[in-house]
């Protein structure tokens, strides 16, 4: 569990985050949605560490990370996995190489072992054998996707953080790598955090939902609630596409 | 600095990153260095004999002067300032690249030192490779210049071979070997430096190519005045 309690974080004077508190809970995909420029990625990379923030607490099960050293965040986030938004494969590496860099990395195990457990993780998010020597390059973008996946949880992570997983993706490939995200989170019971505008995926995944507005926790549900909350800003939010619009409408 | 100069996180991929760099940043240089070593020993070797044609100097004025350019200045610094072209440019590209596409983000999030990981091999494999490309510089240079004498009429190779093997001192092969050690660290991790912290887009990766290239030459002929009047004078 990851608890996020009275967070600020300032740039050159400008409030980004605002007195944001939130618990992101174990096993369950726990989505930051909200409309660019709300402070979503800055309240995500605060969370992940690559934000110092300015006052507040950020505790890993009970571990405040802005209390620690270097070296110990370093530590902590070999228990981290991530999903970036472009992926973030390595270039000069195969797709198999890649899931097996932080096996190498960390790992004390043999390399045959990495290499098996490199290829458990590729066909558990159902990667084709033939693609594990390719390059990145060379793959398509859901592939990306997938390939990165099975390098986040290479390591067994406890908290698994996704930057716009879906973006650049067709709506069915964007499906299939929610539910994969789903999937995994339950199966190995990790804390995941979404970070998305997508309202397809938070309605399809999203369990534990935090909005945020003007750098301010605005609403936190789930998705059964998200379509009968009073809040302009939400329904805003909510209601944007057509889609959900004409939802609304039938629910009516 | 001190992240670059830390203790890799596994050796192990230090030692696999290594000759990969030992490779790329110095025997694909091998062919740029070659080309221009040949091409530099010829031209500097007939420019040479056709500006001192006062029968007064000795015949082997030409070889001396040939050689002493070469050991000197040419294969140190001038080869040092072409490298800084090419592998300064191929460093900042490489590494801003993987700023702006994540990577260097992913190496973070993942607990590894991605300063130590990326920076270090290159900076160490271009130092070790470095004494090799100038002793090559200086031996393509020194046969280019052989070649004025075959391909020409304007002097023969008798009076080059006494020229380049006259008043030799070894302590300038030190001194040029020395200072373009110095120069390979100043090249690679001005050019890293540019690299790492490039932001933006494509267009800002060729901006700290560029500046990486730019920044790198001008230090260069700074510490080259620095280092030749603390070892020379």
């Amino acid at each position: 569990m990851i608890e996020v309690k009275n967070v600020d974080k300032s740039f050159d004077g400008n409030h980004v985050l605002k007195n944001v508190s939130a618990v992101f809970e174990t096993g369950k995909t726990n989505m930051i949605i909200g409309a660019s420029g709300s402070g979503k990625t800055v309240l995500m990379k605060s969370v992940i560490g690559l934000h110092r923030i300015d006052n507040g607490r950020i505790e890993y099960d009970g571990r405040n990370l802005p209390d620690m050293r270097m070296s110990e965040i370093r530590i902590l986030r070999r228990e981290v996995g991530m999903l970036f938004q472009g992926s973030a494969l390595f270039d000069s590496l195969s797709v198999l190489e890649n899931v097996m860099y932080p096996l190498e990395m960390f790992s004390p195990t043999t390399r045959d072992e990495m290499e098996a457990r490199a290829i458990f993780c590729l066909k558990h998010v159902s990667l084709a054998e033939k693609s594990y020597g390719l390059a990145p390059s060379e793959i398509s973008g859901g592939m990306q996707k997938r390939v990165a996946i099975a390098r986040a949880i290479a390591l067994q992570p406890k908290y698994l953080f996704c930057d716009e997983p879906n973006s650049g993706l067709d709506p069915k490939t964007s499906l299939i790598i929610d539910q994969l995200i789903h999937e995994i989170t339950h199966e190995f019971s990790i804390t995941t955090i979404i970070n998305s505008h997508d309202m397809n995926s938070v309605m399809e995944i999203g369990e534990n939902i935090i909005f945020i507005e003007k750098g301010e926790k605005a609403w936190q549900g789930n998705k059964d609630d998200i379509f009968h909350v009073d809040s302009k800003a939400l329904n805003d939010f909510v209601f944007a596409s057509q889609l959900f619009k004409q939802v609304r409408k039938v629910n009516q | 600095m001190k992240r670059v100069f830390a203790k890799p996180d596994r050796w192990k991929m230090f030692f696999r990153q290594f000759p990969k760099e030992l490779e790329k940043l110095g025997l694909q240089s091998l062919p740029i260095v070659a080309i221009i070593s040949v091409f530099i020993g010829f031209i500097m070797t007939m420019q040479t004999k056709l500006n001192t044609s006062n029968p007064l100097l000795p015949v082997y004025t030409t070889g001396l002067v040939t050689r002493d350019t070469l050991l000197l200045e040419f294969s140190s610094t001038i080869l040092c300032l072409i490298l800084a072209g090419k592998v300064g440019s191929n460093i900042a590209s490489e590494i801003g690249t993987m700023r702006i596409t994540e990577q260097i983000d992913a190496l973070e999030i993942m607990g590894v030192n991605s300063a130590n990981y990326l920076i270090l091999p290159k900076i160490a494999a271009f130092i070790i490779m470095m004494p090799f490309l100038v002793i090559f510089s200086m031996a393509l240079g020194l046969f280019g210049g052989y070649f004025v004498g075959i391909l020409t009429s304007i002097m023969t190779t008798g009076d080059y071979l006494i020229g380049i093997q006259y008043a030799f001192v070894p302590f300038y092969v030190f001194y040029s070997l020395l200072k373009s050690m110095l120069f390979a660290f100043i090249i690679s991790s001005v050019a890293a430096y540019y690299g790492y912290y490039a932001y933006g887009g494509a267009l800002d990766v060729g901006k700290a190519s560029t500046n990486a290239v730019v920044n790198g030459s001008v230090l260069i002929l700074f510490f080259n005045i620095l280092i030749t009047k603390i070892m020379l004078n």
